[in-house]
């Protein structure tokens, strides 16, 4: 039986590892990957606990997330396919076209 | 046992999610992203959530990992290139802001914050956790499941529309220029 303190553990270590990529990296690409990787560790603490709990609804919600996930996906990658086309770059921080 | 194999796949999960986040190529940082997910899906297993852990390796590992891999090869990305004194900076205030929140999290769960004690075990309905899973999708979260199938259609339609980009609608525009509304849309479409 893994403890819940553990998971939670893990979960918030996967977490803090896709908060550094989203502010360490500046190729779009990664930080979609350092998104993923923090709503991974949202799934993961639900599922933890609904073995915690001893409840599936847990389980219902990560599949939720999961289709969420795989929406914002699609849609974020036309758009950095679009924004490569118009400036030919990926990189977040020479994309100025909205500074004022 | 189970605790065995935990700390293995927890100890892959963490490197390899490491790895995504330093690795310089966007293709090494995509393949790892998969290890990741794979090893995540693991621990499911291990949490006897048999269905979100095949799902996790179907939807994440499969389709998501297919997508970010084809945009990859598609805009022909080579090694980031990340120098500079403000790029440096920015890169130790990103650590010191993960190490700071990481150390919170951590001091949260040694105070044992409200955690609560477990549930007691349920009666055995005797369904296996796919068949429980789908029990509840299909009657208290109908609604939610079916809102879903709306997001799903919302993201398909925008991706469509995004990625075709501005010289397919501007072609459309003209091939539709015979309509009144036709290059009005099209310059409207430009911005």
């Amino acid at each position: 039986m893994i403890p819940l303190s553990w998971l939670l553990a893990l979960s918030a270590t996967l977490f803090c590892i896709g908060v550094v990529g989203v502010l360490v990296r500046r190729n779009a690409l990664i930080i979609f990957m350092s998104i993923e990787l923090m709503l991974n560790a949202a799934n993961l603490a639900f599922v933890a606990f609904a073995r915690h709990l001893h409840s599936v609804d847990g389980q219902v919600i990560v599949f939720f997330v999961m289709t969420v996930a795989a929406a914002e996906v699609a849609v974020g990658l036309a758009i950095i396919v679009n924004m490569f086309r118009l400036r030919e770059t990926v990189f977040v921080d020479e994309i100025n076209l909205l500074k004022g | 046992m189970i605790t065995v194999l935990f700390v293995a796949f927890a100890a892959i999960l963490v490197v390899s999610s490491l790895l995504v986040i330093l690795h310089r190529s966007p293709v090494a940082s995509a393949i790892f992203l998969v290890l990741a997910f794979c090893s995540l899906a693991v621990i499911y297993l291990l949490l006897k959530a048999e269905f979100i852990g095949l799902v996790q390796i179907v939807v994440y590992a499969g389709a998501i990992m297919v997508l970010f891999l084809f945009v990859i090869m598609y805009l022909n990305l080579g090694r980031d290139v990340e120098s500079g004194v403000t790029i440096a900076l920015r890169r130790g205030l990103g650590w010191l802001l993960g190490a700071v929140l990481l150390a919170e999290g951590v001091l949260f769960l040694r105070h044992g914050a409200a955690l609560g004690p477990e549930a007691p075990p349920p009666l055995d309905p005797g369904l296996g956790n796919t068949q429980q899973v789908g029990l509840l999708l299909y009657s208290r979260y109908l609604f939610p499941f079916e809102i879903t199938s709306m997001l799903l259609l919302v993201a398909m339609i925008g991706a469509v529309v995004i990625a075709r980009g501005r010289r397919a609608r501007v072609e459309a525009g003209e091939a539709a220029a015979a309509g009144p509304a036709g290059p009005a849309a099209a310059g409207e479409e430009d911005a």
